[in-house]
């Protein structure tokens, strides 16, 4: 780890304002944001790592735990909310028996709830990686899942 | 000046060769919704005919035209045709329009929405009389889902940057004069006269200013920034160097949702772009005017759409917001004069500079000059993307605009959760920044919400309140307590538990919230609350009184029932059911045990498209209460 992060790190100055863009930098390529990566980063920018935990734990993009092989989001945008978007989630809850933030134990999945994907024409919508799959019933996502591993 | 008129040359001609084509042009509605809705998977289908049948031709992908209901979009060109534009276009019907239009030439009318001529084509109307684009006056949207986004020499040819390059033949200050003679006011959602805070800006001392562009579109249920930045990046960038170059500023940033991947990479595409055509560095077009634009991708919060929350976000703090004076116009990012302006004033401003203050006044009405866009979604026959001169009637936009509702028309909430849920007393009312308040509404940045009979108003308020009240930063007490404390008073009256007091209290507390929270966020969260209260007071009582909600919505008020005289027994919902809720041995009408049942839809559905009954599951509010 100790070398990739210092690779981020050669692309942004030391000042507080590349605080996100560095987290944000660490979440992509480790798919979330690791004690050691703070310790690292409060190290780098010369701010404490409770200020890093603040500004992190702040935004609903930054996860403190290893994400599953594939993250599913279900938007509940107002839009998609009216057409049942909450039971997608609830569905989504039961079937993989974690909650709204959780990652599966066998690591097939990590589920999060995302304010709005900004497809409201085609509400509701999941996202699955990097594919939005619109107008979802519970019946179709149950299927969809299946072609995951 | 004179390279880029070079450019332009060349540009031109190339968009007049798309226009004379000798080879034909496939157009892919390629953003965000057209993908959702398939379209990426069209791509290699087209690539595959063309390559078999060995037919030379060009895809193009482009952004979002607006009637996301019809997605996916392809269009077709045909040398010596007008463009014609196909919708919900799956690989079947692809094939069969590959086949007809691309090989025999003759266009797939069963397919065919119409034509980019101003005649009928073979049976095929004007795509813009098409009922939902007729009535629209597209200003900001004029090249959406024309244009190739990624191209800068489309943008070009349609008369790109024209309008900054009249700015730079006139004073900043006649630049600000020109927008405030021309009636722009902040399209963010506030509608403050643009040119007022540019005014404030440009007379603040420091030499360093910033321009940010605020493309941190939260509101749920709105779209129309993410569409615009995808279908015409170029348009928003221009604004921002027209900006720049009247408040005296030579830093711009993007400060964009981290959500919008794609709207993201055009940006960066965009960028890189005017770049190469010195549109962008140290003395612009030998000019004394410097600017450079740098993307900030937002983390997700949405109080940050806040200006200064925002700033906050970009010095990478907590985006919490402060109390003002000071203006960001005088003191906003690292304490230097700050704008910021919302994607849509800046993606308006191009226009106003190429064609004059005047022209802009035609549209709209006194006050609130020119158009707006909206996202028109929810429970709508025709939903998507519109632009809308100020002053359009909610009545002309849903039921002219929007097909009208699928079933009996409700509400509809405008402005997102910042704004109010208007009833159908209101259809007649002139979307206007002034009218919608007075409704208790907001026009905000431009989220339309259409809610029918199906729709629990009092769940909705809910949703909401909830989302407000995750999203508040916990600054100030009225919004972090303040709105806890109406969430848990709503989440009981959908529930069945609430008393006829609880509807003072939350008309109470959302007052006080309105009056005592920092920033915008907080000021306008209770809107939707004392909005319903308002026109929906009955739907309240019936939740506290009764125990029913007519909208069939509010799970702890519904059951689900199998009616036995239509069930065929046919075992679909018994397959389904998760936690074994529904029983009964083959062909005959199955039990659905109400104490198992969680209610989750799976059994409703397979029902409706599976089994051989189609209806026997329904869905009921609980009888009254006696």
């Amino acid at each position: 780890m100790s070398d990739t992060i210092d690779l981020i790190f050669e692309k942004y100055e030391r000042a507080q304002d590349q605080l996100i863009p560095i987290l944000q930098e660490v979440q992509r390529q480790y798919g979330y944001v690791s004690p050691e990566a703070v310790k690292k980063i409060s190290r780098y920018l010369k701010i404490t790592e409770n200020q890093i935990y603040g500004v992190s734990s702040f935004y609903a993009q930054f996860r403190f735990s290893a994400p599953g092989r594939h993250s599913i989001r279900v938007c509940l945008g107002t839009a998609c909310h009216v057409r049942g978007g909450a039971t997608l989630l609830e569905m989504l809850e039961r079937e993989l028996d974690i909650k709204c933030g959780d990652t599966t134990s066998d690591k097939r999945f990590d589920l999060d709830r995302v304010a709005c994907l900004g497809c409201c024409a085609l509400s509701p919508v999941v996202q699955i990686d990097k594919d939005i799959y619109s107008r979802m019933t519970v019946t179709k996502l149950a299927e969809l899942l299946k072609s995951y591993e | 000046m004179n390279k880029l008129k070079n450019k332009i040359t060349l540009a031109k001609n190339k968009w007049k060769d798309l226009e004379d084509n000798k080879i034909p042009i496939i157009f892919v509605g390629a953003a965000s919704c057209g993908r959702a809705a398939g379209a990426l998977e069209l791509m290699p289908e087209i690539e595959k005919f063309i390559g078999e049948h060995n037919i030379n031709a060009e895809i193009l992908q482009v952004g979002c035209i607006g009637p996301c209901y019809l997605e996916p979009l392809v269009d077709i060109k045909m040398p010596g045709q007008p463009r014609i534009s196909y919708s919900n276009v799956n690989a079947k019907v692809l094939s069969n329009i590959l086949k007809s239009h691309l090989l025999d030439g003759i266009p797939y009318t069963r397919a065919a929405i119409g034509n980019f001529s101003k005649n009928t084509f073979m049976d095929i109307p004007p795509l813009f009389e098409h009922p939902m684009l007729k009535p629209q006056v597209r200003i900001v949207l004029r090249n959406c889902g024309i244009i190739n986004p990624e191209d800068i020499d489309h943008y070009l040819a349609t008369d790109g940057y024209q309008g900054f390059m009249n700015a730079l033949t006139k004073t900043p200050e006649e630049v600000i004069g020109i927008v405030r003679q021309a009636g722009l006011r902040g399209r963010g959602g506030a509608g403050f006269p643009t040119y007022k805070k540019w005014t404030v800006c440009r007379n603040a001392p420091g030499d360093e200013k910033y321009l940010i562009c605020n493309a941190d579109e939260g509101d749920p249920g709105a779209f129309m920034n993410r569409s615009l930045i995808e279908s015409d990046p170029h348009a928003v960038l221009e604004g921002m160097l027209i900006a720049g170059y009247a408040i005296g500023a030579n830093k711009g940033i993007v400060y964009i949702r981290a959500e919008y991947p794609l709207a993201i990479e055009r940006l960066k595409k965009a960028i890189s772009q005017m770049r190469e055509y010195g549109l962008l560095g140290k003395n612009i077009l030998k000019s004394n005017f410097s600017f450079d634009i740098k993307i900030k991708e937002g983390a997700g919060a949405f109080v940050c759409g806040e200006e200064t929350a925002l700033i906050a976000s970009i010095e990478g703090k907590r985006g919490m917001p402060r109390s003002r004076p000071p203006f960001p116009a005088i003191s906003g990012l690292f304490g230097c004069p700050t704008i910021i302006n919302n994607v849509e004033t800046l993606g308006t401003l191009p226009n106003i500079l190429r064609n004059g203050a005047d022209w802009y006044n035609r549209f709209g009405k006194e006050g609130n000059r020119g158009t707006k866009t909206f996202s028109l979604v929810g429970k709508i026959r025709r939903s998507g993307l519109i632009e809308v001169q100020l002053g359009t009637t909610l009545r002309e936009i849903i039921f002219d605009i929007g097909g009208g509702v699928q079933k009996n028309f409700k509400a509809i909430q405008t402005g997102g959760p910042s704004g109010g849920c208007l009833s159908e007393e209101f259809l007649d009312l002139p979307v206007d920044y002034e009218s919608l308040a007075a409704a208790g509404s907001i026009m905000g940045s431009g989220g339309l919400i259409v809610m029918d009979e199906d729709t629990c108003v009092v769940d909705v308020a809910k949703y909401f309140l909830d989302f407000t009240q995750k999203e508040s930063c916990g600054k100030c007490i009225p919004c972090r307590v303040g709105t806890k404390h109406m969430v848990e008073i709503l989440d009981r009256i959908t529930k069945g538990e609430g008393n006829t007091e609880d509807l003072l209290t939350l008309r109470n507390l959302g007052d006080t919230i309105k009056k005592g929270a920092l920033c915008g966020l907080g000021q306008t969260a209770p809107n939707p609350v004392l909005t319903t209260l308002r026109y929906f007071r009955n739907e309240y009582l019936e939740h506290i009184k009764e125990g029913r909600c007519r909208a069939v919505v509010c799970k702890s008020l519904i059951e689900y029932r199998v009616i036995k005289e239509k069930c065929t027994g046919c075992q679909s919902c018994v397959r389904v059911c998760p936690t074994g809720a529904i029983s009964g041995p083959r062909s005959e009408p199955h039990n659905l045990d109400p104490t198992k049942c969680i209610k989750c839809r799976s059994c409703y559905e397979i029902c409706r498209f599976d089994a051989i009954a189609g209806d026997a599951i329904v869905i009921r509010t609980a009888e009254k209460r006696s």
